[in-house]
């Protein structure tokens, strides 16, 4: 035992030792001394210093001075001591102390020194040779960079090649120049900032043009029309991001809904059984991923990133299973009483709520996302569009387009077809319709646990999940009319895009009620829905 | 419009339910008025609290709440046990009856908010100055309770007349009629709406000068419900043994052939709606006094289609099937909440269930069948 700790002291120490003749070997040990020991601006003119070298050792240390890992003791000796080690290195020495000496001191550094501190690491950073650090720095310093930073960004500008970083760059010169006192450099950076398209690019446009009583903000007339010029290039370019973000997350929500409602087109639109419980069976979906999840997190957290595909057909299975159920016990007996379905289903609805309540709790329960689905691809303008909503549009197209193949391709689907267009006649030619009845049923459940499995990825899931959906999910078959896939994938889509668009103008509550209002004005002009049924199949 | 040439009615139902009621059906009405009148006043108010037969304020909130519900199922059974048409939006016309008068019991706390300010507390929190136009005059009673009328009756009309002129029915009527209640209940979530947001309108203190928690005052709300009850099981009787109900039920049991005869079914469809929305609101107005708080839950989508259970259970297209309904189920429900309250959600849904498959004619219909064995 004993032993070991020798020899892990001993490594540790080999190690530190090591970095300190790296540390020492390059760095003037007058400039740290300054940092250490000197008076605030002998302080900011060493990190000057400091900064301008090209010295790869530069970042570390100045990165271990703003956290606090640098201390003094009395007047001559700077040591370097790392969080929770036991030992220390002598920065101007470069040998390593240990154990720690007592009498140690924190070095003074006040918010300017401080500030100067990040500046220097920003521009440090803004000459790495890795893009990544440069990206990040920039992005860094556009927030907050002030008239110090402007020489290492030249500096920076005039050798880098990577488009981004340069754009991000070009910018955030541009934003520090404005403020400066020379005309002809606030015009030019005016003219830079026309290329930007951040948010807060249009901020700093609008306080140039901004009015103070009867005067303006800016009195010279010049800059505030090159102003307004770059504000509404800004203005156009933001407009255009927003806008597609819109439509993104119109279709996120969208395809949804046609998750949520593909089921019930089977079930309603198809078998004309009103299923008040489908909600609920989404509900099941999600608490079935909830425990694949739980299992892989106990039995195999190594592959925890693949629960999510095991979760899927569990999620079907669970949700397929329960319908068939429902369909052999209650509702087989109710065909063609859809009022007394629509209540016995709104009092199973009940039962699996309590259920789950009484199993899993009545709070949320929490499904993490697998790390592939966190994050997002950048589109244009900054505009993040997340893994987790990229892959829920996919899902919901691949559950589309497999009930199309199942539906038209299968002799299931033959079968559910012919049931649903003349049950009689099916019986005749041999169709088994009540087994029919059954698996058709256990499929529209079965999607309705797919749709909860996609849920349980960004909602919260708990027993009055379903209850959130069931009323949207009908107004999407009822737009879309009954019996017709066609009509559900187009009245999810439109109802998701216009809800999103509305919230953008009158917030997310107002959005819903004018959505459904518009549903109830909507069914007066075509009581059939989006698609109705013609023929002799309408009058059924 | 209503052809007289058709089949007189009074051939079809014989001369027995000509009559508004039978004697036996008389002398309920009165046994039911004494016991509203004088049995329950006396055992609330001059038996004293030790004795046995001393009915607590518990009971006499929940039988005032029952009555209340039982006024909505039988509202229900208008439109849905008569007409055959099954609203699942009626917890809206109940709510919007209810924050009508709350509006009015609002006004009348007067200066005794936490706040002591003309306006109500949650309008103080909001930092409004003044009430938004449409609570003018909500401090006249008879303006609100004309409000009470006015609000559900309105609504009901206009989206009746427009359901109904395009021949919505069935189900798609009833998920319409879901998705209007659940709109009205996202707005009247909202804080800016102006009826009070999530927690809506309570701490009322008085009514019509009366302090409201004092037992004279609840045991007179007890009455008027009570009595308010009997009117409509008279008004609906006097509906349905008229050509007018007898219309409804053709409506029911095949609307193209009303049709086909020359009625439009549109106009008697709208009129029955309206009043039965009618109806609902006054109910919410007669419960939110007794019950002390009014708030959007009360128009979410599980408590219209509750309302539809108590009308099922109790037994559609009799006329206290709905009232019994009502009772037992909301009996039930105080009892289940309190003894194991996390199986009541089973018991009720398990009602849904086994209702719709095994007693389709309520518990009304048992009786029915054993008297009339077809």
């Amino acid at each position: 035992m004993n032993f070991f700790v020798a020899a892990v002291r001993a490594l540790t120490g080999a190690a530190a030792f090591l970095f300190a003749i790296s540390v020492s070997a390059a760095i003037d040990p007058q400039t740290i001394r300054d940092i250490a020991f000197g008076e605030s601006d002998a302080k900011l003119k060493a990190i000057g210093t400091l900064a301008s070298s090209s010295d790869p050792d530069a970042l570390p240390l100045l990165q271990s001075f703003i956290d606090g890992e640098v201390q003094t003791i009395g007047e001559d000796r700077v040591l370097l001591v790392k969080g929770g080690a036991t030992s220390a290195t002598d920065l101007l020495t470069g040998k390593t102390v240990s154990p720690l000496p007592e009498g140690r001191d924190d070095i003074v550094i006040n918010n300017r020194v401080r500030k100067g501190l990040g500046t220097a690491i920003a521009a440090l950073k803004l000459s790495a040779p890795d893009r990544t650090i440069r990206l990040g720095a920039a992005k860094e310093l556009q927030s907050g960079a002030d008239e110090d930073t402007l020489p290492a960004i030249t500096s920076a500008l005039a050798k880098e090649t990577d488009p981004e970083v340069k754009e991000l760059l070009t910018l955030t010169r541009a934003s520090i120049q404005l403020a400066s006192s020379d005309k002809a450099t606030r015009l030019a950076a005016i003219r830079a900032l026309a290329e930007s398209s951040s948010p807060s690019t249009k901020t700093l446009l609008l306080g140039v043009l901004e009015r103070k009583g009867d005067s303006f903000a800016e009195p010279d007339a010049e800059l505030r029309a090159e102003a307004d010029k770059s504000l509404r290039a800004v203005e156009g370019r933001l407009a255009t991001g927003e806008m597609i973000g819109r439509v993104f997350s119109g279709v996120s929500l969208g395809s949804i809904l046609l998750l949520a409602a593909l089921g019930l087109a089977i079930t309603y639109g198809l078998m004309g059984v009103i299923n008040m419980a489908h909600g609920e069976l989404i509900m099941v979906g999600a608490y079935a991923t909830y425990v694949v999840q739980n299992l892989f997190r106990k039995y195999a957290p190594g592959a925890f990133d693949l629960y999510l595909l095991c979760a899927v057909p569990v999620a079907f299975v669970a949700a397929g299973l329960v319908g068939m159920a429902l369909e052999r016990s209650v509702i087989r007996f109710l065909y063609g009483r859809p009022l007394e379905t629509l209540l016995a289903t709104w009092g199973i609805s009940l039962i699996l709520i309590q259920s789950v309540r009484t199993i899993f709790g009545a709070a949320n329960v929490q499904v993490e996302n697998p790390s592939w689905m966190s994050g997002g691809i950048e589109a244009i303008n900054g505009m993040v569009l997340p893994w987790n909503r990229i892959v829920i549009i996919a899902f919901a197209a691949l559950v589309l387009l497999a009930m199309w193949l199942l539906l038209t391709r299968t002799r299931l689907g033959l079968f559910v077809r012919a049931v649903t267009q003349n049950r009689a006649m099916a019986s005749c030619t041999g169709v088994p319709t009540r087994r029919v009845d059954t698996l058709a049923f256990g499929l529209g459940s079965g999607i309705a646990g797919l749709a909860g499995c996609a849920l349980s990825q960004f909602d919260n899931v708990g027993p009055n999940l379903g209850q959130n959906y069931i009323v949207d999910s009908f107004m999407v078959v009822v737009l879309g009319g009954v019996g017709q896939l066609a009509g559900t994938v187009y009245a999810a889509l439109g109802l998701g895009i216009v809800n999103k668009f509305l919230e953008g103008l009158s917030g997310a509550v107002l959005a819903k009620i004018a959505v459904l209002v518009f549903i109830i004005f909507f069914i007066q002009k075509r009581p059939q829905g989006l698609f109705a049924m013609k023929g002799r199949m309408a009058e059924t | 419009m209503m052809s007289a040439a058709f089949v007189p009615v009074q051939a079809l139902s014989g001369p027995r339910s000509l009559r508004l009621l039978s004697a036996g059906g008389w002398s309920f009405c009165g046994l039911a008025l004494i016991v509203l009148v004088v049995v329950l006043p006396v055992l609330h108010l001059a038996v004293p609290p030790e004795s046995a037969l001393h009915l607590s304020d518990y009971w006499v909130t929940l039988i005032g709440k029952i009555m209340c519900y039982a006024i909505v199922a039988l509202a229900m059974d208008l439109i849905w046990g008569y007409t055959g048409i099954l609203s699942l939006g009626h917890g809206l016309f109940f709510a919007l009856g209810g924050y009508a008068m709350g509006m009015y019991l609002m006004r009348s706390i007067g200066r005794d908010g936490v706040y002591q300010s003309d306006l109500p507390d949650f309008m103080v929190f909001l930092d409004w100055k003044k009430y938004p136009w449409y609570w003018s005059f909500t401090d006249h009673f008879w303006y609100a309770a004309l409000l009470v009328v006015l609000v559900p009756g309105l609504i009901a009309l206009v989206f009746g007349f427009f359901a109904f002129r395009s021949r919505i029915k069935g189900v798609y009527f009833s998920i319409i009629t879901q998705a209007l209640t659940y709109a009205a209940m996202l707005l009247f979530f909202r804080n800016n709406t102006g009826f009070g947001g999530n927690n809506g309108f309570t701490d009322f203190k008085r009514i019509l000068g009366f302090p409201i928690t004092a037992p004279t005052t609840r045991m007179g709300l007890v009455v008027i419900t009570g009595m308010t009850l009997l009117g409509f099981l008279l008004l609906a009787r006097w509906i349905v043994t008229s050509k007018l109900g007898r219309v409804l039920t053709a409506i029911r049991d095949a609307e193209s052939r009303v049709m086909f005869s020359g009625y439009n079914p549109v106009y008697f469809k709208l009129f029955i709606w309206t009043l039965s929305a009618v109806i609902c609101g006054i109910a919410g107005a007669l419960y939110v006094p007794q019950v002390g708080i009014i708030n959007p839950s009360e128009m979410s989508p599980a408590n219209s289609i509750e309302i539809a259970i108590w009308t099922a259970v109790g037994g559609r297209g009799t006329l206290i099937g709905p009232v019994l309904g009502a009772a037992a189920v909301n009996l039930g429900k105080s009892w289940f909440t309190k003894a194991f309250p996390e199986y009541w959600l089973f018991a009720l849904g398990l009602l849904f269930i086994l209702v719709t498959l095994f007693l389709p004619r309520g518990i009304a219909g048992l009786w029915i069948r054993r008297r009339e064995p077809t």
